[in-house]
């Protein structure tokens, strides 16, 4: 057996002792020394590439315009004397690639998609054209800047240069290594699990109080951070800096590089890098079939993107983890299909009544004078207008500190939209939100969720590709660490507070088997329990949930209720339902919206007598109507 | 401070950057507001009709036949890409699109260069465009000043294909929301077909009127479509107009700039992006909420 550390630091032993053998065997297959000192420039540079893409999702064209800034300040510090130790210029060229990384990751990370590509892409150009004209003086224009030096190690007589070959080699490779131990410390940092949920669903990391644009905007600055230690070290190893650095291609390069390789492997753009220069330069020397090497990989290239998505490495590690995979798969397969022939049997399912727990308390995120406050949250003459739509028309309303409290009305009488502008992902036409009476209008949803306002969605937000766990932590870990955290050494499981709160809701949710199964494979009910659970481990004072009840079956609503009154003994809740029986047997106050104004606010028996809430909600007179109702009210959709 | 002549000069020259800028601009905004796609290949695809405009002029020493045979291409070019390749990817995530049309351009490129070489081809002024104009207050390149009128009727067309048709009114609605075009029963997937193949035969087309000003090269489309990358920012994403008017403001600020210090033309078209993204995220013409 290899003891533990070794095991989770298989990577970087597996990387270490591949470095160390590539310059003794393979050679022979047409890598020069210098081919694979290349690869490893190229390679740090899209070390950065893949964090920002493979990890974040961020798709960007201009990482060229980091290369270079890196590369050009060092090289005309060195050049021009202004510094004498070839360190320090790579770290002032780096610190320098980094400050015009935040300066552009500004602009670009508030667009997403199509727009940050292009956005990326033409501030590149714009530093391409800087370096061309503008700073010509300082850069050399097209001729770029040549002598650059080399780094020295040591003192006086013992200085030894790093000339190109070996030496060279050495450095890019030791460099590299260290630049691959931080980004695997970065990808399982808390940041790095943000930076995966971000990926799988923006708006809900956003829902969940992480500060989405500023981990964003980290990302960015660190793949500038690598790209401009690779242009640094660039000038220096050919000890000459070129202009191309700068270059549209060099950013396409590099992307289609790091995506033959495997996006998202971190050793992806060094294989990606290797194939493409050995590709270069051995097809090449075939008479006739120089200029079309480039042709052939560039076919190659929408191959891979149209059908095999991984790239070379990625393909490997997933072929490698599919057995152990198939394996976890197949056991949450059973159990679905267990669940949901259970269900097709005639309901007898019922989740075994999961253990008794008791829930911490949330930490009041309020200031002690307002901590006594009899009134969780208040609604004061809020309304959200669309055009002519009066969605909202001037509700106003209390939820009491530490009671359930219904939001019911028939469709389109603006629940959802009331709830939305509640935690305040929507902003009101009008009127405001006071959480212990303070104003909650206006700070935004992150803002919200860590004031301690948390909402289950209608229609499940999960991250299909984490696990359930991850997923919890991801949520467990927002009003832990607060709206924005560089934590990026710290392991993302290394919270003893955190991970004892997963713990506690994995048992809660009757999910404690699920732990490590991904969201995605999850039956039904279980992603609606893990939706109530995401804004459960948030530890909101207030908690929403839009319909927690929808698409469950008797028996589960039945658990679900249960799992909603136990949670109603630690936090206020506020609640939209459509199941009345439900909503009666939960609530103590309940509100009656209709049309989008306020029908009935009271007492949950005073509402159900109330003659004006039978005839506008139910149509019908007769007292026995409600006592009919099973079941859920019509369809469940309302314009957002 | 430059003398009126070169200012009124640079500007004429301006208008006719701009223009050809809001055709490559419209072509991308029209495909990328309809089917969602942004098309990397763009560039490329300049390159393409401006090769083929060289090709044809080779053939039949006609520049209206090189225009007419080069827009067949470009159809047959759009018809199968879409076919192919960009059908299999609307429902794929952005980056994929970005990625693949990426691939494809590359393709393009390095089958110019494979087939033509990399040296640069001449296509000569079309025999009615030889010489310079007086405009009494300026002498300026005839064929220029046709390019421009050129590009202002094909803009029109567009246009009116846009705004007076019935296939313009799907496009226009499938830019708003393209789900609800789709549940009216309109088969999306022909529509889809044809603004892309519209798309494409306006990038060509700009390549081919421009082949007679430049050095035509494999590499030469990749400035023209990070600028009309910009022109999209500056316009608004999917707005036609927006195309235009970003288009002619482009032209108009790289031509003006080099009238003072050429070193600063390009360097002011992205600084104004960055005040545009800054001040008014979603372009001049676009609407907030899209993207």
């Amino acid at each position: 057996m290899v003891p533990r550390p070794f095991r989770a630091a298989w990577p970087e032993l597996a990387l270490l002792v591949a470095l160390i053998a590539a310059p003794v065997l393979l050679p022979p297959l047409g890598f020069s020394h210098d081919l694979l000192s290349r690869a490893l420039n190229w390679a740090l540079f899209g070390l950065g590439l893949d964090i920002l893409f493979g990890l974040a999702g961020l798709l960007s064209f201009g990482q060229a315009a980091f290369y270079g800034a890196g590369g050009f300040v060092a090289a005309c510090l060195l050049v021009s004397g202004t510094i004498q130790s070839v360190w320090l210029a790579f770290l002032i060229g780096t610190l320098a690639a980094g400050l015009f990384g935040l300066a552009v990751g500004w602009l670009a990370v508030r667009r997403i998609g199509i727009y940050f590509a292009m956005i990326t892409l033409a501030f590149g150009q714009m530093a391409y054209f800087i370096q061309n004209s503008p700073l010509s003086d300082y850069t050399g224009g097209e001729n770029g800047i040549a002598g650059v030096p080399v780094p020295v190690i040591g003192f006086g007589a013992w200085a030894v240069r790093i000339t190109a070959g070996l030496p060279m080699y050495a450095l890019l490779a030791a460099t590299f290594f260290l630049g691959f131990v931080l980004a695997r410390r970065i990808v399982h940092s808390p940041v790095g699990l943000i930076l995966k949920a971000v990926k799988e669903n923006t708006p809900r990391v956003a829902m969940l109080g992480h500060d989405v644009p500023a981990y964003k905007l980290a990302a960015f600055t660190i793949a500038a951070l690598y790209a401009g230690l690779a242009g640094a070290m660039l000038g220096s190893f050919q000890s000459y800096m070129p202009p191309d650095a700068f270059a549209l291609e060099t950013s396409g390069q590099l992307v289609v590089q790091t995506i033959v390789g495997g996006v998202g492997t971190l050793v992806g753009p060094l294989v990606g890098a290797a194939l493409w220069l050995w590709l270069r330069d051995n097809l090449q020397l075939i008479p006739g079939f120089g200029s079309l090497w480039k042709l052939i990989l560039g076919m190659a290239f929408i191959g891979l993107v149209m059908g095999l998505r991984r790239g070379i490495c990625g393909e490997i590690l997933h072929r490698w983890g599919q057995r152990r995979e198939a394996a976890r798969l197949g056991a949450a397969k059973a159990r679905t299909d267990a669940i949901e022939e259970a269900i097709a049997a005639g309901g007898g399912v019922a989740p075994e009544v999961p253990a008794e727990v008791a829930l911490p308390m949330p930490r009041p995120a309020f200031d002690g004078r307002t901590a006594h406050a009899e009134i969780a949250l208040e609604a004061q003459g809020l309304a959200r207008h669309y055009g002519g739509l009066k969605a909202v028309d001037g509700v106003s309303f209390q939820v009491r500190r530490g009671s359930i409290h219904a939001v019911i009305g028939p469709n389109g009488a603006g629940k959802s939209t009331l709830f939305k502008m509640l935690s305040d992902e929507v902003s009101p036409s009008a009127g405001s939100v006071l959480l212990f009476g303070e104003r909650l209008t206006g700070a935004g949803v992150t803002e919200a969720t860590q004031r301690g306002v948390a909402k289950s969605n209608q229609l499940n937000q999960l991250f299909l590709a984490l696990t359930v766990r991850e997923n919890l932590r991801v949520a467990a870990l927002a009003r832990a660490r607060g709206r924005f955290r560089l934590d990026l050494l710290a392991p993302a499981t290394g919270r003893a507070d955190v991970e004892a709160q997963v713990e506690t809701l994995l048992g809660i949710l009757d999910l404690g088997t699920r732990a490590e199964t991904r969201v995605g494979v999850l039956a039904y009910g279980e992603k609606r329990r893990l939706e109530i659970g995401m804004a459960l481990a948030t530890s909101p004072n207030v908690l929403l949930l839009d319909e927690p009840l929808a698409g469950m079956s008797p028996s589960e609503r039945v658990a679900t209720c249960a799992l909603i009154r136990r949670i109603g003994r630690s936090c206020t809740i506020l609640l939209v339902e459509h199941d009345l029986d439900a909503v009666f047997d939960l609530a103590e106050r309940i509100t009656v919206l209709s049309e989008g104004r306020l029908l009935a606010d009271g007492p949950a028996e005073a509402v159900r007598r109330d003659p004006a809430v039978q005839k506008a909600y139910l149509g019908a007179a007769p007292d026995e109507a409600l006592g009919e109702t099973t079941g859920t009210w019509g369809a469940v959709h309302e314009p957002a | 401070m430059p003398s009126t002549a070169v200012l009124l000069s640079q500007a004429f020259n301006g208008l006719a950057l701009g223009s050809l800028l809001a055709l490559v601009s419209s072509g991308l905004t029209i495909i990328l507001g309809t089917l969602g796609v942004l098309n990397f290949a763009h560039g490329a695809l300049f390159a393409v009709g401006a090769y083929t405009a060289f090709v044809m002029m080779q053939a039949t020493h006609s520049f209206v036949l090189a225009l007419i045979g080069g827009c067949a291409v470009m159809l047959i070019i759009g018809f199968a890409m879409e076919r192919l390749v960009i059908r299999h990817f609307y429902a794929r995530p952005d980056e994929d699109q970005i990625l693949v049309t990426y691939g494809i351009g590359m393709v393009l490129v390095e089958a110019l260069r494979a087939w033509f070489g990399g040296n640069s081809q001449r296509v000569p002024v079309p025999s009615w465009g030889m010489g310079a104009t007086k405009l009494g207050f300026l002498v300026y390149p005839t064929y220029r000043l046709q390019l421009i009128g050129i590009i202002a009727a094909l803009l029109v067309g567009l246009y009116l294909v846009l705004y007076r048709t019935s296939v313009g009114l799907v496009v226009r609605a499938g830019i708003e929301n393209a789900g609800m075009v789709g549940i009216l029963g309109i088969d999306v997937r022909r529509t889809f077909l044809f603004v892309f193949a519209v798309g494409i035969v306006a990038v060509g087309l700009a390549g081919m009127l421009y082949a007679p000003v430049v050095a035509v090269t494999p590499d030469m489309g990749a400035s023209f479509m990070v600028q009309s990358f910009v022109v999209i920012v500056l316009g608004g994403l999917g707005s036609f107009p927006g195309a235009i008017v970003g288009g002619l403001i482009a032209g108009e600020i790289i031509s003006l700039t080099s009238a003072f210090d050429s070193a600063y033309s390009e360097v002011m078209l992205y600084g104004l992006m960055a005040l545009v993204l800054v001040a008014r995220p979603q372009g001049l013409f676009g609407t907030e909420g899209r993207v």
